[in-house]
């Protein structure tokens, strides 16, 4: 799978995700970026919380990828969109992957059913051996 | 490496998180406090989150394990001072901390263990 073509085609922002530092610097720009567009806190909190369990699954399990970063306008709406994208072993089971408390990891499993639930959209683009693409969008509720 | 410091009061151990805290700073904080549960003979530990806007399930389990391993050293685990937002947040998330009692504040946090982790009262 080509991976860029999956991502975010005009993404504004694009972040490394290779080490812990680059997850905690990816939280403050999704924040950073929430907190612009006007969100309310508690889906900043909801969208970052989001984006903090992604990027640690492409550290962790995607052996390291990077995120991107988009700012969506759709009539008089505004939102914001984020892909995480890695070219590791890919999830075998989609379905299984998204049931709470699975985890190949020791983890508590909440991460991908626990970020779907935190968003608007959710899209996850996988295959074995060949990477895995989530993307997310949150809308600014007024 | 940077580390969360861990004061001592009394039989109680007390820990402010000020920083949005990497994974592995989130295991040496949870090694540090079990190891010091034990060197104190703490009774109880008070975790400060009042300043974290954002507890993912990283933290959220780091939370948990250091209460299941400070029960073990019959100690209890206090978290105070969660962001509202981070707990509503928590909830949809689908996280419960295990074994773990909340308090507002770190003095209703403290008054929660010196009665033994008792809710009721």
């Amino acid at each position: 799978m080509n991976i860029t073509q999956s991502l975010l085609p005009e993404a504004a922002v694009i972040l490394p995700l290779k080490t812990d530092e680059d997850v905690v610097r990816l939280r403050k720009q999704v924040r950073e970026e929430l907190l612009a567009l006007g969100f309310s806190l508690v889906d900043q909190t909801k969208m970052v919380t989001a984006a903090s369990e992604l990027a640690r699954n492409t550290l962790r399990y995607g052996g390291g990828g990077e995120a991107h970063i988009e700012t969506l306008q759709e009539d008089s709406r505004v939102g914001l969109a984020l892909a995480f994208a890695d070219n590791g072993p890919g999830i075998a089971d989609i379905k299984l992957a998204l049931t709470d408390g699975y985890t190949t990891g020791g983890g508590l499993g909440l991460g991908l059913s626990g970020a779907k639930r935190l968003v608007d959209t959710f899209e996850i683009d996988t295959a074995l051996g060949e990477g895995t693409v989530v993307k997310i969008t949150k809308w600014r509720r007024l | 490496m940077d580390r969360i410091p861990i004061l001592r009061m009394g039989q109680f151990l007390l820990v402010t998180i000020q920083v949005d805290m990497h994974d592995k700073l989130a295991m040496t904080l949870q090694d540090d406090l079990t190891a010091r549960i034990v060197k104190d003979r703490a009774k109880g530990v008070l975790i400060d989150i009042s300043a974290l806007d954002i507890v993912d399930s990283f933290i959220g389990r780091m939370i948990s394990n250091t209460a299941a391993m400070a029960k073990i050293l019959d100690a209890k685990t206090v978290v105070v001072g969660m962001q509202p937002a981070v707990a509503i947040t928590l909830v949809e998330l689908g996280l419960t901390l295990e074994g773990v009692e909340t308090a507002l504040n770190v003095e209703l946090g403290m008054k929660l263990l010196n009665r033994g982790g008792d809710t009721w009262i």
